[in-house]
This record gives C-alpha cells, sequence and structure tokens, in this order.
C-alpha cells in the first residue's frame, strides 16, 4: 500500500523574514502508522505540518506522499491524499452550518450532490455528530468542534490524517471522546501536540523535533519515558508515567509546559 | 444615521436598492476578475471585524459623548474599493438583519450612503492622492481625516435628500441640512483619527498589508475608476433629478401608477376591478389631503388641496377610528390565542 | 447599548432562528420575499395615513405568534433601535401646524398625525425585519438572496462574515472587559485606547484569515466556495406568498379599518 506513505527528505524551509525553521529533516511513515510529533514551542512542529499537505513548498529537499513528489502543480492531487486538521476548530469551520463545512472538501473534489450527502452522513457518524448537521459552528462546544473538525476532513477519505493539537483545550470528558475517536482510525495518523499522554495513547512511534531538526524517533513508550531527552525539549513526562499517586495532594508543582 | 424604512417612500427605496445591487454586482465582477482567493476569508472575517468594533464604543475627547467606527474608510485603504464596498454592504445587511437598524428597504440607501461614498468617491478622489503612496507617514492624517469627512458629509447630505424625496418628514430642508451636516462633520473628523492610528499601527506591524492593496490599484484600476466615478456621478444626477420630479409632482409612487394605471380620467361608469378599487382610492385620498411632498418653503402644491380641510366627514374618521381599534384589537387576540393554544398543546 | 447587551441581543435571536416551527419550515426565500412586499406595502400609504396601517399588525402578530418568537423580546427590540426616524419626524408636529378632526368635535394637528404614521409604520417595518431574522436561519436568508439573484462573491463573504461575527464579538467582548475594569472612570476608554484595541483585533483578523485560508486550501478550495442546493419550494410556500401578498393588497386598497368600523356602528345604531 505505497500510496499510504510519507516520506521527508532532508527538507529545509526558510520563512522570508530569514527564519531558518527547518533544517534537513528526514523520516519515513508508511502505512498505517500513526505517529507522533513533540517538541518545544517554536522547534518547528507547524512548518513540518504545513508541508504535508503542500501548504508551505520546502526550500530545498523532497517530500513524497505516496509515490507523487510535492511541487506546486501537484499540490491539489497531495491535498486529497493528505488531510489536515489545524489546531484551532474555529479557524477549521469555517462554514455558515455543520453540514455545509463536512460537505465543503467533497464538493470541492467535484463529487455529485448525492455522494456529497452520503459522504457528510458517513463523516459525522463515525466523529458521532450526525444530529448536529444543520447547527451553525458558533453554537456547538468545544468537544463538538473539535469532533467536526475531524469530520471535515475524514469526509474527504484522506489517507494519511493530520492533526495539530487535536485536544488542546478541550476539557478532560472531551480530550478522552477525542482520543477515542483517534484510536478508530485505521489511517496513516500524524499528531503534532503537547499532550504527551494523548501521544502516547494515541502514537506507537514518536519523533522530537528541536530547532528544526528531528532529534530522537522511536517508539513513544521508550521516547516518552526518557525524562533527560524530553526535559531538553521543554517537555515533562507524560503524567501516567511520573508515577505520582494519582490523588497525592502534596504533589510539587510541575513545571510549566510549554 | 441609518436611513429608516418609516421615513422612506417606496420610489426612493426601491431606486436606492437598485443602484445598491447594481454596484454590489459591479464590484463582485471586478473583484472576480483579479481577486487573489486569499482575500475571500479575509474580506469576511474583516466584515466581523467591522461590526465587532462599531460595538466598542469611546469617548470623542472634549465632548464626554461617545463615538464608533463607520468602517468604510479604513477598509478601502486596507483592502481596496471594490472588496471594501461588499464587505460594508454585508456589514449593513447583517446590521439591517440582527439589529433592525433601518429596515430591510432602507438598506438600499444605507449601503449607498455609507458604501458608495467612502469607497468610491472619497478614497479615490481624496484620500489617494492626498496621501500619495503612503509612503509619507505624516500624509497620512489629514489625507483620512479629509476623506472620512467628506465621506460622511457626502453620506449625510444623501440621507437628507433621500428623506426630503421621500416626503414623510415636514422638515424643512434647510434645517434638516444645519442639523445633519455639522453633526456629522465630528463623526467624521473622528473616523478620520481612528483610521489614520490603525492604519499607523498595520504600517509598522504588518507593512506587506497595505503595500499589497497600494500597488494593484494603479494597474488594475487606475482607468476604470475614473469612469466608474463618471458612470456613479452621472448615475446620482439622473436619478436625483428625476426622483426630485417624480416626488413633487408624484406625491406617492404607487398612487401615481394606479391612476395611471387605472386611467383617472378613463370611461366613466367602469365600476369594478382595478378602477372601482382606484375610485375607491381617490375617495380616501380625498380623506387625507396634502399627502405628499410637502416643498420646504411652505407655499406648498398642498395649498390647492387646502380647502379639503374643513369638509372632512368627521363620521367617516370615526368610522375609521372605532374600525383600526377593533383591527388592532383583533390582530393582537389572534396571537395572544396562538399563544395560549400552543402553550396548553405542549404542556 | 452596552457591548454585552448587544452581544447577547444578536445571540438570541440568533438562537430564535434555529427554531423548528411551521415558519420556520417555511423556504428561506418565500418569507424574504413576502417581508419584502410587506415593507413596501406599508410605506406606500401616504404621509398622513394611519388608521389603515393597523391591520398590518396582523403579519408580525403571526409571525411571532406562529412561529413562537417571545413578542416581548421583539418589541423591546424596535424600542431600543436606531433612534434616527423618532427623531426626524418629532420635527413633524412643529413644522406642519394644519389640523385634521378624527371624531366628531375632536381634530388634531396633522404633524402629530403624521409623526404617528411614521411610528406606526416604524414599528411595522422594524418588527417584521427582526422577525423575518428571527423565523429564518441566517444561512437560509443567505441561500435565498443567491437565489434571487445576489452575486456569489457578495453571498459567501456574508455568509464569512456570519461565521466569524460570534467568534470575533467574543474575542471583542473580552478585551472591552479588560479595557474597563482596568479604566477606573473614563481615561482607558478614550480614542487612543480605541485605535490601539481596534488595531490589534484588525491584525489578529488577518491572521486569523490566513489560517482560515490555509484551512480551505486544505479542503481543496479552489477560488469558488460550493454550495449545494438543499431547498426547494413547496406548495406551503406558495400558499403563504400568495395568501400574504393578497392580504397586503387587500390591506392597501381597501380601509379595511373604516369598513369594520362602518359595519360596527351600523349595528349599534
Amino acid at each position: 500500500m505505497s500510496h499510504h506513505l510519507l516520506e521527508f527528505n532532508d527538507v529545509r524551509f526558510r520563512y522570508p523574514d530569514g527564519t531558518e525553521a527547518l533544517r534537513g529533516v528526514s523520516f519515513r511513515i508508511t502505512h498505517g502508522e500513526s505517529v507522533g510529533i513533540v517538541g518545544a514551542n517554536g522547534a518547528g512542529k507547524s512548518t513540518l505540518l504545513l508541508h504535508m499537505n503542500g501548504y508551505l513548498l520546502p526550500t530545498a529537499g523532497f517530500v513524497t506522499v505516496g509515490e507523487v513528489p510535492l511541487r506546486k502543480e501537484t499540490r491539489p492531487e497531495i491535498r486529497r491524499k493528505v488531510g489536515v486538521v489545524f489546531q484551532n476548530p474555529d479557524d477549521q469551520l469555517f462554514m455558515p452550518t455543520v453540514f455545509d463545512d463536512v460537505a465543503f472538501g467533497p464538493l470541492n473534489l467535484g463529487m455529485p450532490p448525492d455522494r456529497v450527502r452520503e459522504r457528510v452522513r458517513e463523516a459525522l457518524y463515525r466523529v458521532n455528530a450526525l444530529t448536529l448537521a444543520d447547527k451553525p459552528p458558533h453554537r456547538l462546544s468545544g468537544g463538538q468542534k473539535s469532533a467536526v473538525a475531524i469530520a471535515t476532513v475524514i469526509a474527504m477519505e484522506p489517507d494519511i490524517l493530520v492533526m495539530d493539537e487535536p485536544a488542546a483545550s478541550l476539557d478532560p470528558k472531551s480530550r478522552r471522546a477525542v482520543i477515542g475517536l483517534l484510536n478508530t482510525f485505521a489511517h496513516s495518523k500524524i499528531v503534532a501536540s503537547h499532550d504527551l499522554d494523548l501521544i502516547l495513547d494515541v502514537c506507537a512511534r514518536c519523533l522530537v523535533i528541536r530547532d528544526g531538526a528531528i532529534v530522537a524517533d522511536g517508539p513513544s513508550a521508550r521516547i516518552l519515558s526518557d525524562a533527560t531527552l524530553l526535559a531538553e525539549n521543554n517537555l515533562e513526562l507524560p503524567l501516567t508515567l511520573q508515577g505520582r499517586p494519582a490523588m497525592g495532594g502534596n504533589a510539587p508543582m510541575s513545571a510549566p509546559r510549554s | 444615521m441609518h436611513m429608516a424604512d418609516a421615513l422612506l417612500s417606496p420610489a426612493v427605496g426601491t431606486a436606492f436598492w437598485a443602484g445598491a445591487i447594481g454596484t454590489i454586482g459591479f464590484a463582485s465582477r471586478k473583484l472576480k476578475a483579479r481577486l487573489d482567493d486569499r482575500k475571500i476569508p479575509l474580506m469576511g472575517v474583516a466584515g466581523a471585524f467591522i461590526f465587532a468594533s462599531q460595538m466598542i464604543n469611546f469617548t470623542i475627547p472634549g465632548t464626554g459623548s461617545s463615538g464608533h467606527l463607520g468602517g468604510g474608510l479604513i477598509l478601502t485603504i486596507l483592502l481596496g474599493p471594490h472588496a471594501a464596498f461588499l464587505v460594508m454592504a454585508s456589514v449593513l445587511t447583517v446590521q439591517a438583519l440582527f439589529f433592525a437598524d433601518g429596515g430591510l428597504l432602507a438598506l438600499g440607501c444605507n449601503i449607498w450612503n455609507l458604501g458608495v461614498y467612502p469607497c468610491f468617491v472619497a478614497w479615490p478622489l481624496i484620500y489617494k492622492p492626498l496621501a500619495g503612496d503612503g509612503r509619507d507617514r505624516r500624509r497620512i492624517l489629514p489625507a483620512s481625516v479629509a476623506s472620512a469627512v467628506a465621506g460622511l458629509q457626502m453620506g449625510a447630505f444623501s440621507v437628507v435628500l433621500q428623506t426630503l424625496l421621500s416626503g414623510k418628514i415636514a422638515l424643512p430642508f434647510g434645517t434638516f441640512l444645519l442639523v445633519m451636516q455639522p453633526i456629522h462633520l465630528a463623526i467624521g473628523a473622528v473616523e478620520g483619527f481612528v483610521t489614520a492610528g490603525v492604519i499607523h499601527y498595520v504600517r509598522a506591524v504588518r507593512p506587506e498589508m497595505l503595500d499589497s492593496v497600494a500597488s494593484t490599484r494603479p494597474l488594475a484600476a487606475g482607468i476604470s475608476l475614473r469612469n466608474v466615478l463618471a458612470g456613479f456621478i452621472a448615475l446620482a444626477v439622473v436619478t436625483g433629478g428625476a426622483l426630485t420630479w417624480f416626488a413633487s409632482t408624484h406625491p406617492d409612487g404607487l398612487e401615481w401608477s394606479i391612476e395611471r394605471i387605472s386611467g383617472k380620467g378613463g370611461l366613466p361608469g367602469q365600476e369594478h376591478g382595478i378602477a372601482a378599487a382606484a375610485k375607491r382610492l381617490q375617495e380616501k385620498i380625498a380623506f387625507l389631503p396634502d399627502y405628499g411632498f410637502k416643498p420646504p418653503e411652505g407655499k406648498s402644491r398642498g395649498t390647492e388641496e387646502a380647502p379639503a380641510w374643513p369638509n372632512i366627514d368627521a363620521g367617516t374618521s370615526a368610522s375609521g377610528l372605532i374600525g383600526g381599534l377593533l383591527v388592532l384589537a383583533m390582530a393582537l387576540g389572534i396571537g395572544w390565542a396562538i399563544r395560549a393554544f400552543r402553550g396548553k398543546r405542549s404542556t | 447599548m452596552t457591548f454585552e447587551a448587544s452581544f447577547s441581543g444578536i445571540g438570541r435571536l440568533d438562537r430564535l432562528s434555529y427554531r423548528d416551527t411551521a415558519v420556520h419550515r417555511l423556504d428561506p426565500r418565500a418569507k424574504v420575499v413576502a417581508t419584502m412586499l410587506y415593507v413596501v406595502a406599508v410605506i406606500s400609504f401616504p404621509k398622513y395615513e394611519v388608521l389603515s396601517l393597523l391591520p398590518f399588525f396582523l403579519f408580525p402578530v403571526l409571525m411571532a405568534a406562529l412561529g413562537d418568537i417571545p413578542a416581548g423580546f421583539i418589541a423591546r427590540k424596535v424600542v431600543a433601535v436606531s433612534p434616527f426616524a423618532v427623531f426626524v419626524g418629532m420635527f413633524n408636529p412643529l413644522f406642519d401646524p394644519g389640523t385634521v378632526a378624527i371624531a366628531p368635535g375632536v381634530s388634531v394637528s396633522a404633524g402629530w398625525v403624521s409623526f404617528a404614521s411614521i411610528l406606526v409604520k416604524f414599528a411595522l417595518t422594524i418588527s417584521a425585519a427582526l422577525l423575518l431574522i428571527a423565523t429564518t436561519s441566517f444561512p437560509g436568508i443567505c441561500r435565498a438572496f443567491r437565489r434571487l439573484g445576489m452575486p456569489a462573491l457578495f453571498v459567501s463573504q456574508l455568509l464569512f462574515l456570519y461565521r466569524y461575527l460570534f467568534v470575533l464579538m467574543e474575542e471583542t467582548m473580552r478585551v472591552v472587559r479588560a479595557r474597563d475594569l482596568r479604566s477606573f472612570g473614563r481615561r482607558g476608554t478614550g480614542v487612543r485606547v480605541f485605535v490601539r484595541i481596534v488595531a490589534t483585533l484588525f491584525l489578529r483578523t488577518v491572521e486569523r484569515a490566513e489560517r482560515i485560508y490555509g484551512a480551505m486550501l486544505a479542503r481543496g478550495f479552489r477560488g469558488e466556495v460550493p454550495s449545494m442546493r438543499r431547498e426547494a419550494l413547496g406548495p406551503s410556500d406558495a400558499v403563504f406568498v400568495l395568501a400574504a401578498a393578497s392580504f397586503f393588497a387587500l390591506c392597501r386598497l381597501v380601509p379595511v379599518p373604516e369598513t369594520i368600523g362602518r359595519l360596527v356602528r351600523g349595528f349599534t345604531g
């Protein structure tokens, strides 16, 4: 299933103001893998994600999705294969109703209306939001917005699902629901997040990025239990691996995460 | 200074609706021809921004009263005239619906008064020449104040004109003008200051935002804009002239047209259909003289109808009053009954 | 009106518009057309007409009752709305000294009659506009505009504006709250602070638009916002428009109150 393959080969990117955001990133993600991307603020995570669907084009190096190399002309094709869920659902959900929003992608793919309706129903059903179809996004709760944002992307049936902070600013129950949802997808998944517990729950593999380069790549269980590595990257052990008693009243204040 | 439905006659209202829709169509076509897709979400969000910032009030220095932002000029400087006009039209539409600012028919007038003047007149004719390419910081303030004041003066004048052409108020032209123009002088000056302040700030933080508008303009619209303006001025003169004539000779558009359709001096004795309706209408007209446009000087065409006053059949009026109150009570009663019935059904 | 009051007013109207009643289910086009006809019929009455306008109250009353819209809420909004019409109409009694008899032996100044006419027209047209939005979701009205021939670009503009209205109002409200909390008395509400707030909000707006654009591209946007036909005009819509139009025409052409009054007087006397 080579079309589910995502490969970065020595990718470099420099913003117009001269900031070098990526300095030679290489990795390869194969079919069905779920990969977490972690790193400090400003390490280059967002820039990396924006290359995955060609919103940004590398200054040097290659990105390949399936057998298609990312170039200006291949962007529409790449965007069909890679679905990106952006961090703020208010930016992701730009249409006036949930239905219109989920239908936006399929309609742009040129599907006939009946097919589109079917796709929208399926996608909303999968994220458990079928009853929200006629609601305007500003009437949804944070958790509902995140679920619908994911539906907008899976309605396009991408081969690879990319998510930036899928559970940021959600209450614990909604966050748990999103984690459950992500685990139902058989897609290749790439999740960038500061929520290391979420990465641990969802992703088998984890990349650590610092100053625009990958500094660690391996099984999440190993990487996310390496306290020294995490500390070097302004991160800390996931709560589940911190070994403190769940109800311990006098646990020390943890360092700020960001 | 939102124009209101209640002050409009159908002729003036529909004429300005037509003008507004025509301009929306024109701006959409212009924009579509050379629109960078990026602007589509930007325009929408900018509209929401104007709407939200209009809701913040601030204290006008020295007066203690509060002002708020119109937005037409600032949008034109940041987005260009066609995009800015569409955004203003959208903002006013949302206001007409959610705030009922003015109402639905007056929306045409409001789009005209608050959209066309700042975007297509004040910006190209006053702001651009005064501000130049915008590189000279010191020119921005005078340019914004002058064009904001001019745009609002035109808008205010337009409100006065629309109101008087509609003929529903008795306020003399000169008095009305003397009230409206100075108020809008102050509002315009404040708008100009705020606009300049925002432009300075944007220039400091995101200079490329201003350059993109400033640089695309002369190439794409330098010539056509002048044509457009000429067209607008011609249109304004023609509609203004036509409306003045229409309003002064035919006080009420609908009645005038019904009189014409039914042929007032037509076949005698024809007492059914539209002619009968028109006859009844004429009876009513006799009962309500001087219903139309009232020239400010007071020596109105109403004088010829004035003798009708003493002839009012007080009995007819009494019937009207009794019936009117009954109808009102019935309307409210029906509403109340439906509500009561619903309440019962839902419990 | 304070920021929070107008914000919650809009929010309430918007929530009402998503109710599910017979009136809400009518095609948006039918309601837009009927409301426009209504407004034109109302304002086509001459300057001194008051009584013949009264039957027109039936339309907003019916829309509110059948659409389950709280009448008090709409009435309060009508009163709170821009006082411009009232302000301008107020001069009528001053400048129009003629008199008109309204009952045997009772006469009032013509200026007061025309002022009353403006007030009644104002109440009718404004409540009709508010009830249109309270019984029709804004996206529905936009779809109606599109199908009635408004340019696609303008309509997608309106939809974006609506979508981000609430997001930006919330953002603005947070900033205004912060300003008001720290500006004891007047100082913080001056123009300078206002300019700062507006400029910051504008830049955030631009950044948000860029992120939205990115999200649109990610889902295959190529310059055209696609839309799907969802409503078809049904028989009930046709009946609604026809009934409304004939009612307006009847009330416009026949002096209904006078006729009823004559009948009543015929009975009693």
